[in-house]
């Protein structure tokens, strides 16, 4: 141990940045075991999904891109729990505590874990589904068209999907920020995503802002869905508007509330 | 941050061979959760070189006040100044100000190790001190496992690695032998005497007046939230008999007031 006292001036030079922040918050999420879980989870369930939805599409007029990338829908749930949880867990462990003592800065601390989280659910995200489109156009009938990643609107389905579960990981990220309780913000995400479009919501004009919808309807679909009008960038635009709007209320939550 | 007592603040030119610019400088603290008035207009410095005991009765107030001293609550009047400046304001606070809170503070699936690595990368410390820390507090044959699986003493080990690993001048310790076992607290007894002895601000909270009189030498001693007395152990213990004796009759009237007053 150094003499404190002696070496206080010069060691004290300077001011933590937002890389020192991601560079916490990419070790702390590299070494939650519940990550890999998750991604191997996404990852079978895409894979699995898109093989069953192949091999049982027989409409050769059908959307088979859309039917194959069906996965999305378990996909974006997996990773809202696991955006949900990489929050939460600091609540429930007590390390937000230590985060905070580290980096007293709140929106910085946010912001550098929503970062992080970003980038790996991306990468995730397009990986998880690239493969399950890959898979589930290895094990389609003759009979229907086979889509090929060299078509246009082929790749964009499959890259806004991947996209599409980054930004609902970051919505339950942010929503664990918000509720700081692991339980309730997966209900909260769940009753989001999937119970208001079942509550007969589906059909009302509000269909269009339904993020499920949305991906169904317009982020995966390589043919126009007739009554849905939403075009896949507009699509993805409204769903990240609640992820940046979700986000900044957990940020001002965060700097607000007593941790 | 308030920074209304920055002119008023104490004259630094005290005649001491230690660095008296890492006091601990709280001023006014005043928080409230509901109906409890957890602190109340505290005021008091704790100074370098010795250790500061911090004691009251169970519900004064202690781990209130360190919660803001670090900047984790806000409080609702009053302000805390480490080294002149707020919490918030430290350019890198684990190099600044170590500390040991009451409640474990670290994911249960996550090894000592890595839990270490991620607060030693957000202050700019390098990974080698990670190791320092893991040997100085016995950890190194335990940092690769599972933290959730860590025995109290292990925890509480995690918890002092966690405070040390900036090299801080100014630390704080809240409750720290609580559950040990009698070779742990003798080790932490020796750790907070030589750390104060180095020169550096150790703040350590307490409700066990046995324990603060082997390891302080200063004392602030509150009672439902207020400061009930700035002095030294010796000064104390010349009150009364014994300075058990001496702290239950300091905190008596505060210990009645919080039996009628409080609202469980
Ligand atoms: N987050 C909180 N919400 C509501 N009340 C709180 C909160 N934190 C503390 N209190 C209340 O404030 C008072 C002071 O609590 P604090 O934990 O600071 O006491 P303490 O001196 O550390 O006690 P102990 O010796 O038992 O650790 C208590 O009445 C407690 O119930
Ligand atoms: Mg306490």
């Amino acid at each position: 141990m150094t003499t404190a006292a002696v070496t206080h001036n010069e060691k004290h030079r300077g001011h933590y940045r937002f890389r020192h922040a991601a560079r916490m918050e990419w070790i702390k999420l590299r070494t939650l075991r519940s990550v890999g879980w998750a991604l191997l989870i996404a990852l079978a369930g895409m894979i699995g999904i898109g093989i069953a939805a192949g091999v049982n599409t027989r409409n050769p007029r059908g959307d088979v891109t859309n039917n194959i990338l069906a996965g999305g829908a378990l996909g974006s749930l997996v990773f809202a729990v696991l955006g949900a949880l990489v929050m939460t867990s600091e609540y429930s462990s007590g390390t937000i505590r230590a985060t905070l003592t580290a980096i007293p800065r709140r929106p910085l601390v946010l912001a550098a874990k929503a970062s992080v989280f970003a980038v790996v659910a991306l990468a995730a995200g397009e990986l998880v589904t690239f493969a399950g489109f890959l898979a589930g156009t290895r094990f389609l009938r003759a009979s229907v068209p086979h889509p090929a990643l060299s078509q246009p609107t082929v790749l964009r389905a499959v890259a806004l999907s991947g996209a599409y579960l980054c930004l609902i990981g970051l919505t339950g990220l942010a929503l664990g920020a918000i509720i700081r309780h692991g339980a309730a913000a997966v209900a909260v995400v769940v009753a989001g995503l999937f119970v208001a479009p079942l509550a007969g919501l589906a059909r009302t004009g509000a269909g269009k802002f339904m993020p499920e919808l949305i991906y169904a309807n317009s982020l995966v679909a390589t043919q126009p869905v007739q009554g849905f009008t939403v075009s896949p960038w507009t699509g993805l635009g409204i769903i990240a508007a609640y992820t940046a709007v979700l986000l900044a209320v957990g940020g001002w939550l965060l700097a607000s509330r007593d941790a | 941050m308030v920074s209304a007592f920055r002119g008023q603040s104490p004259v630094r030119s005290v005649v001491c061979m230690i660095d008296v610019t890492q006091m601990i400088e709280v001023r006014g603290l005043t928080k409230r959760y509901g109906r409890v008035l957890a602190v109340d207009a505290l005021s008091f410095d704790v100074m370098p070189g010795v250790v500061t005991g911090f004691l009251g009765p169970n519900g004064s107030g202690k781990s209130t006040t360190m919660r803001m001293i670090l900047g984790l609550d806000t409080p609702d009047r009053g302000s805390v100044r480490i080294g002149g400046r707020g919490y918030r304001e430290l350019g890198w606070p684990l190099r600044e100000v170590g500390a040991l809170l009451e409640a474990r503070a670290f994911h249960p699936g996550r090894s000592a190790r890595a839990h270490l690595t991620a607060l030693a990368a957000s202050n700019g410390i390098p990974a080698s001190r990670v190791e320092e820390v893991l040997g100085m507090t016995g950890l190194r044959g335990a940092a690769g496992r599972r933290a959730g699986a860590f025995s109290l003493g292990m925890a509480q080990r995690l918890g002092i690695a966690a405070a040390l690993l900036g090299d801080p001048g100014v630390l704080l310790f809240d409750e720290p032998v609580n559950g040990l076992d009698p070779e742990g607290v003798r080790w932490i007894r020796d750790l907070m005497k030589s750390l104060a002895a180095e020169g550096r601000v150790v703040f350590v909270s307490s409700h066990l007046i046995s324990e603060m009189a082997l390891t302080a030498s200063r004392l602030i001693v509150i009672g439902a939230g207020r400061l009930l007395a700035d002095t030294t152990v010796a000064e104390l213990s010349a009150r009364s008999a014994s300075l058990e004796d001496a702290f239950l009759e300091l905190t008596a009237s505060t210990a009645e007031y919080r039996a009628t007053g409080s609202p469980s």
